[in-house]
């Protein structure tokens, strides 16, 4: 079974959000995510200064078998990109909420509240 | 095995030519190496018996109609009065290679039930972008450039919708039915004034016929839009039923796939096209025609509404006179028996495998020349996956199926024959799915360490695809 | 009936798994109306009447000592090529996707993108396109998703082949791709470069061929340099016998090209009338995700083994479907095979010893045929082993007469809608010798000389 931490919020595209304070927002892609991707082997997020927008693409990401766009789960700016992770592509498989996280977003406080809470998301994913 | 780049002798240097300014040559030595001529043949002959091959192995590789390769049609095919031939050769000096390409373009509009055929497509993908681009072609002629749409079945052949994208449209899905079948409802929600065509598979990827076909067709061209058929299945109906009489518009052969020419490792194939009489002025050039002087390559002065040139020359010729040879040496009787037997081979198969406990994807349907089984059980029963159950196969001397394809089909095996195995063969392939079946359940750990005997164990991908070593 | 084995008592049993009592029965799920019985094609014929019959067709083509280029050549094909090419396991086998049974496919694959690497410098080249126009379509259609399709334009220089520019503007026409010509100075046959850069929307990339239409070669540093003021990628279009001797695309300019391009039928791959052939793409390594066709890597196994498989798939159409990089799903396998095979058994030794000679008798074919009063040159520039040249006759009645002579002269420019009537395209290649080379000048000389007397 994945992991689901408590303290996080989630997107139904499979995105965790941690919020980090002042209107800033981490994201990565779930550890139910990348079982389902399995090995990743390129990550390629949205560079800083960039405007993302809520459910749309915003990068790639690609396993052996499997290639999918990244998905952004919250509208605002990216004001910083996990540099080392694109060098390191199978930290998403081995520390997805830790070390494997990809971009910090900056936007509204508002936004967090629409996410989905672990137990919304377990729901989704266990389906 | 170590690299051709390790036999290496010294040569000499050479002094540069004369004339060629300094600037413009190569400077230091061509990082090539010096083998003498028994190590190179000792080396790729060793690399040659590194793989499976039809010549060697049972190969049920679903959808890739994985045939023998009759020899006389490469004998044919190489001789120096075909090999030697520059493209540039005036046609009077090519008339024995153009009346081989006029007969086989004859044939193969005959065999469709279009109008017209163009030879010139390298491979499937390429016909399809030609396909594609002949309809785009028609619409625009017609004034109607609004049409940008194409649809095409969901879980078809990933090239299906990358060649629409190539031709610069946008392509949707419209999902089949349980027993295989388009869903209709589907279809006419997804048709409109923006749908420029619709691709399709016939059997679908799914090995099933698409018993709808008549309908799909009057539906499509009723909402103005036209039928492109994907020849890649074409081996389960040759001569039994024309993809002109089902109502498609435009086509592509496989002729590595159809008419037995060799895959060689991943190419070359041929990718022919053909195309209904509203379609014809459109077909990629150059054409073989005929005239007062004999036969000739005919060109955009002769077509002026062409798509245009697909590559340098003519197409695959080499390929080409492989299929009119093949075409030729079986005539018309023979390729409706290729049908007949490939079916035959494929339902027997099925029957055999479904009694030795495998579950097919559509049991109540008659099968192609190829069928879907899905080891969803096997996996839940088991943690056995269809990978592993492949990979094992490797270990008896069988290549393995198609996996993973179609994705409709969680844990999918797509099982094809083809009409040249012989029923002992077959046979021999249910006792050994039989036997991994047990094992599956007895002994797993065997099916997930496959394979064992073969040159390498299960190689690491993500590390091939991360450290990206491609060159030495 | 040929090959397919099954008797009669077989297919009985067989059918009877089944549960059907006839062949025709198998097809009882295709509506009955759409069935056909007849097919309007010949009866078949035994191996034995083919093999006569084609013989026979095969023989109305008539020996030539060629002369002709414009992309394809007619190199020596060692004996040892085909005959391991043709072997069964490389000649029966498909695209390596299972890895531990196709060894010898993916090392084979993975040797030819390194000698590619070595010829070119590049860092990365794939496992081989249609033929080298398809590269070149493709190589753009790279360039423009490098540069995030801002700007949907390509530089195509008046020096590129005619028919390699048509594929590009069927292929990238599809897109709405726009071509802009860089025009070509007729006197020396090499580009003229704007003097004030680009005032047209800024392209993607350029294309520069290292040797030109007329067989001239190119200054290809100073076109590089412009490029890469310009701020444009460059695409270079090479030839592996001319990049025996000539500079590597990776040192062009200042900084190299970004994608090298190039028809790879003269590494052992017969002209057989027009195909197949195959085209190579090379590329710098920061390009590689935007990389079309298949691309082999090395790994290792389970135990630590070395070994090879296909990489990068999810660019491919297969998983990405629409989004993938390119359609193509076949590289030339086995085309790839011979190609590597022949680089393997010429050694750089050998392809560069070709490469020479080919050198040698095109510039003595082109000094023995500017003796005969009447034949000028077109361009005066250094060439590699093909030249044009400018007949007082038609290029095309000069080409018709030769093949009496056993010769194809080469290639009338006006088949290209280029250049004067009498303008002809001549490659030389080892396959030739001074003989043939003074046999073709006398031959040039008499049919002038009576058409001399008939004039007079």
């Amino acid at each position: 079974m994945s992991r689901i931490p408590e303290n996080l919020r989630y997107s139904d595209t499979h995105e965790w959000v941690e919020d980090l304070g002042n209107g800033r927002f981490r994201i990565g892609i779930t550890d139910h995510a990348q079982e389902l991707l399995g090995d990743v082997v390129y990550v390629e997020g949205p560079e800083p200064g960039r405007i993302v927008v809520a459910g749309e693409p915003c990068g790639v990401l690609e396993s052996v078998k499997a290639a999918s766009d990244l998905f952004s789960p919250l509208s605002g700016q990216v004001i910083e990109q996990n540099a080392e992770v694109a060098g390191n592509p199978q930290w998403l498989n081995e520390d997805p909420y830790g070390k494997g996280w990809i971009f910090v977003v900056e936007t509204g406080a508002e936004a967090w509240n629409r996410l989905l809470d672990s137990a919304a998301y377990l729901a989704l994913a266990g389906q | 095995m170590e690299l051709i780049f390790g036999l290496d002798h010294k040569r000499p240097e050479r002094e540069p030519p004369e004339g060629i300014p300094v600037s413009l040559l190569r400077q230091g030595r061509l990082p090539l190496p010096n083998p003498s001529e028994l190590e190179v043949l000792r080396h790729y002959t060793r690399l040659s018996q590194q793989n499976f091959s039809v010549d060697t192995q049972f190969y049920p590789l679903g959808s890739c109609t994985m045939k023998y390769n009759p020899r006389i049609a490469h004998e044919l095919a190489v001789q120096r009065g075909f090999s030697r031939l520059h493209p540039a050769t005036p046609a009077r000096a090519q008339q024995g290679l153009l009346q081989c390409l006029w007969e086989l373009q004859e044939w193969l509009t005959a065999l469709t039930g279009m109008a017209a055929a163009s030879l010139t497509p390298a491979a499937g993908a390429q016909g399809e972008l030609a396909g594609v681009a002949m309809i785009r072609a028609y619409h625009r002629r017609l004034g109607d450039s609004g049409r940008t749409r194409f649809l095409i079945p969901q879980g078809a052949h990933g090239t299906n919708p990358a060649s629409a994208r190539m031709a610069g449209f946008d392509v949707s899905e419209i999902p089949c039915g349980p027993e295989g079948d388009m869903d209709l409802e589907a279809l006419d929600r997804a048709l409109g004034p923006d749908v420029a065509g619709i691709m399709l598979t016939n059997p679908s990827v799914l090995g099933t016929f698409e018993r709808q076909i008549a309908e799909v067709a009057r539906r499509v061209h009723a909402a103005g839009g036209l039928l492109y058929y994907d020849g890649a299945n074409l081996n389960a109906i040759l001569g039994r039923v024309k993809p002109g009489v089902m109502g498609f518009d435009a086509m592509h052969l496989n002729l590595h796939k159809t008419f037995a020419t060799p895959h060689g490792g991943g190419g070359p194939g041929s990718g022919v096209v053909a195309v209904s009489a509203a379609l014809e002025p459109y077909l990629p050039v150059p054409r073989v025609g005929r005239d007062s002087c004999g036969w000739c390559w005919e060109t955009r002065r002769n077509h002026p509404d062409s798509i245009g040139q697909l590559g340098g020359y003519g197409g695959s010729v080499a390929v080409l006179l492989r299929a009119h040879a093949y075409i030729r040496r079986l005539g018309a009787k023979g390729l409706r028996r290729v049908s007949a037997y490939a079916a035959l081979n494929a339902n027997y198969l099925l029957k055999e495998l479904q009694r030795a406990g495998y579950l097919a994807a559509f049991p109540q349907r008659r099968a192609g020349h190829e069928f879907v089984l899905s080891l969803q059980d096997l996996r839940e029963t088991t943690g056995v996956r269809a990978l592993d159950v492949v990979k094992r196969l490797l270990d008896f001397g069988i290549h393995a199926p198609t996996v993973y394809f179609p994705q409709l089909v969680p844990e999918c095996l797509l099982v094809e024959p083809t009409e040249t195995e012989s029923r002992a063969t077959l046979d021999r392939f249910v006792a050994v799915m039989a036997k991994i079946r047990r094992e599956a359940m007895e002994t797993p750990e065997i099916l997930f360490g496959a394979p064992h005997h073969l040159p390498v164990k299960r190689l690491d991908e993500a590390l091939a695809a991360r450290r990206l070593e491609v060159a030495g | 009936m040929p090959y397919i084995p099954h008797d009669p008592d077989e297919t009985a049993v067989m059918l009877a798994t089944v549960g059907l009592d006839s062949l025709d029965a198998l097809f009882d799920e295709i509506p009955a109306a759409l069935q056909c019985d007849v097919l309007e094609i010949p009866d078949g014929i035994s191996e034995r009447a083919l093999r006569r019959e084609m013989e026979h067709r095969a023989a109305q083509q008539p020996d030539l000592r060629c002369f002709a280029g414009g992309g394809v050549y007619a190199h020596h094909i060692p004996a040892l090529v085909w005959e391991i090419a043709g072997r069964g396991e490389f000649y029966s086998a498909y695209t390596p996707y299972q890895p531990e049974a196709s060894q010898g496919t993916l090392q084979t694959l993975y040797e030819f993108q390194s000698c590619i690497t070595r010829l070119t410098g590049m860092d990365i080249s794939n496992a081989s396109l249609h033929d080298g126009p398809t590269a070149l379509a493709e190589a753009c259609l790279m360039a423009l998703r490098l540069r995030q399709d801002r700007n949907r334009a390509i530089l195509v220089p008046a020096t590129l082949w005619p028919h390699w520019r048509a594929v590009l503007e069927t292929i990238l026409g599809l897109q709405d791709i726009q071509l802009v010509l860089l025009p070509m100075d007729p006197g020396t046959g090499r580009l003229i470069l704007p003097e004030q850069g680009l005032d047209e929307r800024e392209p993607a990339a350029m294309i520069i061929p290292q040797i030109g239409i007329f067989g001239v070669l190119e200054d290809v540093d100073t076109l590089s340099l412009w490029a890469e003021q310009q701020g444009l990628l460059r695409i270079a279009v090479c030839s592996p016998y001319a990049l025996a001797m000539l500079k590597p695309p990776v040192e062009w300019g200042e900084r190299g090209v970004d994608i090298a391009v190039g028809e790879a039928q003269p590494l052992g791959v017969p002209l057989s009338g027009g195909g197949p052939y195959l085209g190579f793409l090379a590329c710098r390594r920061d390009h590689v995700r935007q990389l079309p066709g298949r691309l082999v890597a090395k790994t290792v196994d389970r135990e630590g083994r070395e070994g090879y498989c296909l990489t990068l798939q999810a660019r491919e159409q297969h998983i990405r479907r629409g989004k993938a990089t390119s359609n193509i799903c076949t590289s030339q396998g086995l085309l790839v095979t011979a190609a590597t095979i022949h680089m393997g058994a010429l050694g750089a030794d050998g392809l560069q010893q070709a490469a020479w000679e080919s050198h040698r008798l095109a510039v003595r074919l082109q000094s023995l045929l500017l003796d005969i009063p009447g034949v000028q040159g077109t361009c005066p520039g250094p060439i590699f082993q093909e030249f044009a040249v400018r007949f007082p006759l038609p290029a095309r009645y000069l080409q018709d007469r030769l093949l009496e002579a056993g010769i194809l002269a080469g290639i009338p420019l006006q088949d290209w809608g280029m250049g004067e009537d009498g303008d002809m395209l001549v490659a030389c290649t080892e396959l030739l010798d001074d003989q043939d080379l003074e046999e073709y000048a006398a031959a040039i000389r008499q049919i002038l000389q009576e058409g001399r007397l008939a004039w007079n």
